[in-house]
This record gives C-alpha cells, structure tokens and sequence, in this order.
C-alpha cells in the first residue's frame, strides 16, 4: 500500500453490519429510516432531454420497473457488497437470473461447462431448455477439476458450479477451477445460493460471476422468489474474442460498447439494459422488500442453520434406519477439507442421507415426519424434507440422478431454525416407521 | 509488478465535485455513442462546464461547446483537466499544463479509469495542484450522490445519515 493509500485507507466495515446497511440509506426528502416500497411501475422525466439521455443510458436513473426500481436497486446494491462485487442485477428467480447471466454471455452455437452436481432444476434447464436457444451445456464430473480442463473446447463461454452442491452435500474445489477458468479465458460462474455471502466468498477463490436464488437463505423466511447476479468486475472481457456481446458494439443498443462503456459493471448493465428490458424477468418491489429485511438477519440465522445442521447430521449418522449421511460438515465426509477450507464457518445447512429401504424407505419418511415440512424449497427458517427421487429430481434419468446425488434412497434436509432436539425427535419418529 | 490500486477519501472526491465548475475535457469525441461523449453529457446535465478538447475537432462544436486543440488554447480559467487518453499520453498532457496552471488557474488534473501515471502526478502534486487518477468523475459522481446505486453498483458507502443529492 502506499503512502497515499494509507492515508486515505476507510474503515471497513463489517459483515454484519453491511447485512443491515449496505446499500440502504435513509430517503433524502423524507428521512424514512427503512428501505421504502417502491410500488410504482414507471418514473416522470424532468423534460424531453433528460428522458434521451436516460434511454441512451448516458445518464443514471429510473424510467420503468423491468429495468430498475428504487427498492431493487437497494437490495442489489447490498448482495453485491455483501459478496464483494462490483455491482449487481436482481431478476425474479435464481432461474431468470441464470438465464439472464447466459443470455448476457452466449451467441447460439456457444458452449458452456456445467458441474454435473447441480439442483436438479438448473440441469434441467441448462441440458433442456437451453439447448433449444442454441446454448450447449455439457456436463463435467467436478470431483476431478482437471475433468473441466479436458472438457474445453474452443466454443466454451464459461464455467458453472454451485460451491456447495444441491442437493448432495458435495463441495468444489472452487480455487483450482478458477484458476481453470482463468488459463481459458472464460469467467467461473458460481452459485452460491447454499453457502451464501456468509459462509462462503466466491470472488476471493477467483470466481467473476455469482449468481443467487435469492429465495432461500437471503430471503430466508420462505416468503419471496428472486435472484441476482453478481458481478466481481475484474474480468477482462477484452482479453480474447470469446465475448462480442461484451466487446463490440450492441445492436440492441444503438451500437453502444457495453465493457468499453461501463467497464468494471458493463456485465450487469448490459444484463439489465438487454436481458431485463427485452425479457422481462423483473423482481417485483414487495419481494426485494421481503428480501431486504430477511438478509439483515443472515449471520444470526446461518450461525443456528450451520449449528442445528451439524447436531441433526450427527445423530443421523448414528441411527440404524440411516445407510449414510453426505454432510460436508462431518468428520467422515470426503469433502471436509474443502469445506474448511472454502466455508470455514460450517457447511451450510442442506444435506442428504439415504434411508434403508429405497424409494419406498424415502416415500415413507417424507410422510410421517410431523414437524419437517414436505415440500421442494430450502433455507427456510423451518425444516424441510424432501424425496428428490419423487419430485425434484423426477424428470431426469436414472443415471443423471444417481450424477446428482439424488438416487432412490436419498433424502434432502433443510435444517431450519427450531429446537435442535425436537428436529431429532421428529426424525427419529417418522425413521423409526420405515423400519 | 501491478501497482496496488488506488484510494482516494471519498470527502476529497466529494469536494473536488462540489467546487470544480468548469473542466477541460482531454480526448473528448465527438461521437455520441462514446465513453468520453457519454462522460460529458452527464457532467454538463449535472452543472459542469465541459470544455472539449481535441485536435482533429478544433474549431467545431461537441455537445455545444467550442473544441480546442490544447489547454492553452482555452480563452479564460479552467478548474480541472479531465484526461481522457492513455497512461502514456497523460505525461505530455500534464507537462504541458504545469507551465500555465497558475495562470488558468488550474487546480485539479484527473486521470480517467484505466489511466495511471504516477510520475506525472507526482510533478503535477509538487506543483501544488491536486492529482486524481483510475477514476472517472462520472462515475465518481453518481456512486457519492447515490445515483450509481440505482443500477445496483456497490458504492461502498455505509452510513445513517441521509442520502445526498448532487
């Protein structure tokens, strides 16, 4: 650092306390304290030029809701501090905010490399939906990061994992993918909806991208859909000719240059800009609020999530009705190292086990647990089970399932927030049943 | 070696945005659809007075401002000089300003983002006047006025007091 740094050097603030603050400050006019809801879908312009000037992006402000809202626009802010980017583009759903990230990167015809351990949706969406825009994913085995390596082709646009996998319990070696990634050229796109900013920081590891389901741990509550994209803005879009979407000038946009034009955050202006004006996946203001007010809570809930996992996972290691237990929490999982290393304060609170007797083992907890709740979320604050064999996961093949952690045994865990004894309780009860 | 990247106080920030009035923009285009135009645009929008300054411009009108070839040609004062050309490019420029700072009353030379010359800075800093560098006041405007937040841009700022208005 130098002299002039040090001189200058800010107090950094901590992460609890940009959970609360980042982004939000009080409104200029009125003093309103709390983040307001701005229900309103379109703003007036102060006359013709100012209206130009803001459609031409020359100038900073609000024209209409799909493209930028002033209770978004806070929660954005406040995901990108809390993850250390740049900046930042709310959408409606972690899937918009994928689509968005790969619309903003891809021509038809390019390539991308996914982790075979992803949510069952995201394989769903890359393998099926995606190949009908002309977007080729293949899947690597991320066990071997040299796998994604040997996957390269000259048309690969990027690299996805989530760190801490959905639903397995499994951790990537997220470090020695970056650096993949970075000797191709191509950004690391990482999901860090399991971990969230708390547990785990992407950007520090060498990731570019982030994207959220901002549904779960950062909502919170199991109360508002959305997601985000997070832009680190480090990434050199110039330093090959893999990104033209990036680099050259956008029809779509009178020929603007978006990484010329807004450098460090051309990635999220051009997914806001392009991707949300064109295609609308918008997050409504209600459930940035919702949103908002959830994440200033984040470090206290992930503190109980990571402690009420760890107790559940080791009882459930002990118990006679349980075949295995992938939490990389436990000491006898394989991925613990990786998750000290990359989540040094616990491993999330999402994991699977499988249950003796199969399918009809699975089918038979998921119905006589009393305090678990059935259903396909995580990171509420209540605890979920699910059969992903019979719902999630349902529309892939056997062996895309068994790839996914979600063979017929398996049962996926969301470990909420309530009395860590009477989590063991209801579980040992319903497992007891399939005896 | 990359030097470490660069921090300035945001009240320094703040206070050259609030006491510059007139700046001289170096490398100003006059094509509409550029970085430097786009900077100059939003400056005049928020109260500056942009000068353009470009040698294959002089004479003609960007943005309604008469375009010069060089500082000196500028008639009257000038607070800033705003650079937009390469790190290379920025030494001459400052060189070229040192001699008649006084005399336009020159207080402030900014290199925009990207552009970083620590030897010129530290000749235009001995010379009394103040040096920003790797920043664009644009951007610099609209992250310490909030208007950078409303794109969802991680501003840095935490605080309880209200927000500002440029």
């Amino acid at each position: 650092m130098t002299d002039r740094n040090r001189r200058n050097a800010p107090h950094e603030y901590g992460f609890e306390t940009r959970t609360i603050h980042a982004g939000a400050q009080p409104d200029p006019v009125t003093g309103a304290r709390n983040t307001p809801i701005y229900q309103s879908t379109s703003y007036v312009f102060d006359d013709v030029d100012h209206a130009a000037d803001l459609f031409n992006l020359q100038t900073f402000g609000f024209i209409y809701s799909r493209l930028t809202n002033p209770t978004v626009s806070v929660l954005e802010e406040r995901i990108a501090n809390l993850e250390d980017g740049r900046a930042a583009v709310c959408a409606s759903s972690g899937h918009a905010a994928q689509f968005l990230a790969f619309f903003t990167l891809l021509d038809p015809g390019d390539e991308f490399l996914a982790s075979k351990n992803l949510y069952g949706g995201s394989i769903t969406q890359f393998g099926v939906s995606f190949k009908r825009l002309g977007w080729q994913c293949n899947f690597v085995d991320p066990h071997d990061p040299e796998n994604f390596r040997k996957a390269l082709t000259p048309k690969t646009k990027a690299i996805f994992i989530e760190v801490l996998a959905n639903p397995g319990g499994v951790v990537v070696d997220l470090e020695a993918v970056a650096n993949i990634a970075k000797d191709a050229g191509i950004p690391l796109i990482v999901d860090n909806t399991l971990a969230t900013p708390y547990l785990c920081q992407p950007f520090a590891w060498g990731a570019d991208l982030i994207v959220h389901s901002t549904t779960k741990f950062l909502s919170g509550h199991g109360t508002s859909l959305g997601g985000a994209i997070v832009e680190s803005g480090k990434f050199d879009w110039a330093q090959n000719d893999k990104f033209p979407t990036m680099t050259e000038p956008d029809p779509a946009y009178h020929g603007l240059t978006f990484a010329e034009t807004f450098g460090d955050f051309g990635f999220t202006m051009k997914a806001r800009a392009v991707g949300l004006r064109d295609f609308g996946p918008c997050l409504s203001p209600q459930n940035a609020f919702y949103t908002i007010t959830g994440m200033e809570t984040l470090h206290l809930r992930m503190d109980r999530h990571i402690a009420n996992a760890q107790v559940v996972a080791e009882f459930l290691a002990g118990h006679p009705a349980v075949d295995w237990v992938s939490y990389a929490g436990l000491k006898s999982s394989p991925y613990k190292a990786l998750a000290e290393k990359y989540m040094p304060k616990g491993a999330g609170s999402v994991f699977t086990f499988g249950v003796r007797g199969g399918y009809e083992g699975g089918v038979n907890l998921v119905e006589n647990v009393n305090l678990f709740s059935h259903l396909a979320n995580v990171g509420d604050t209540r605890s979920l089970i699910l059969h992903p064999a019979s719902t999630t996961h349902r529309q892939l093949s056997d062996d895309q399932r068994d790839a996914a952690g979600a063979g017929a045994d398996v049962i996926r865990l969301s470990i909420g927030l309530e009395t860590a004894d009477d989590l063991i309780y209801d579980l040992d009860q319903a497992l007891t049943k399939t005896m | 070696m990359t030097a470490a990247p660069l921090i300035y106080d945001d009240a320094e920030i703040i206070g050259i945005l609030r006491t510059v009035r007139t700046i001289a923009m170096v490398g100003a285009s006059a094509n509409w659809v550029r970085p430097s135009n786009f900077a100059m645009k939003y400056l005049q929008g928020k109260g500056f007075r942009v000068i353009p300054l470009n040698p294959g411009q002089a004479g003609k009108e960007i943005l309604g401002e008469t375009c010069y070839a060089s500082v000196a040609d500028i008639p009257g004062p000038v607070d800033m000089v705003d650079i937009f050309r390469n790190s290379e490019a920025a030494g001459p420029i400052v060189d070229a300003v040192l001699p008649i700072a006084a005399d336009k009353e020159i207080k402030v030379i900014w290199m925009q983002l990207g552009i970083r010359n620590d030897d010129a800075a530290a000749r235009a800093e001995a010379a009394g006047l103040t040096v920003i560098m790797d920043r664009c006041p644009k951007i610099e405007y609209g992250r310490l006025f909030g208007e950078l937040s409303w794109s969802g841009v991680n501003s840095g700022i935490i605080t309880s007091k209200r927000r500002k208005l440029g």
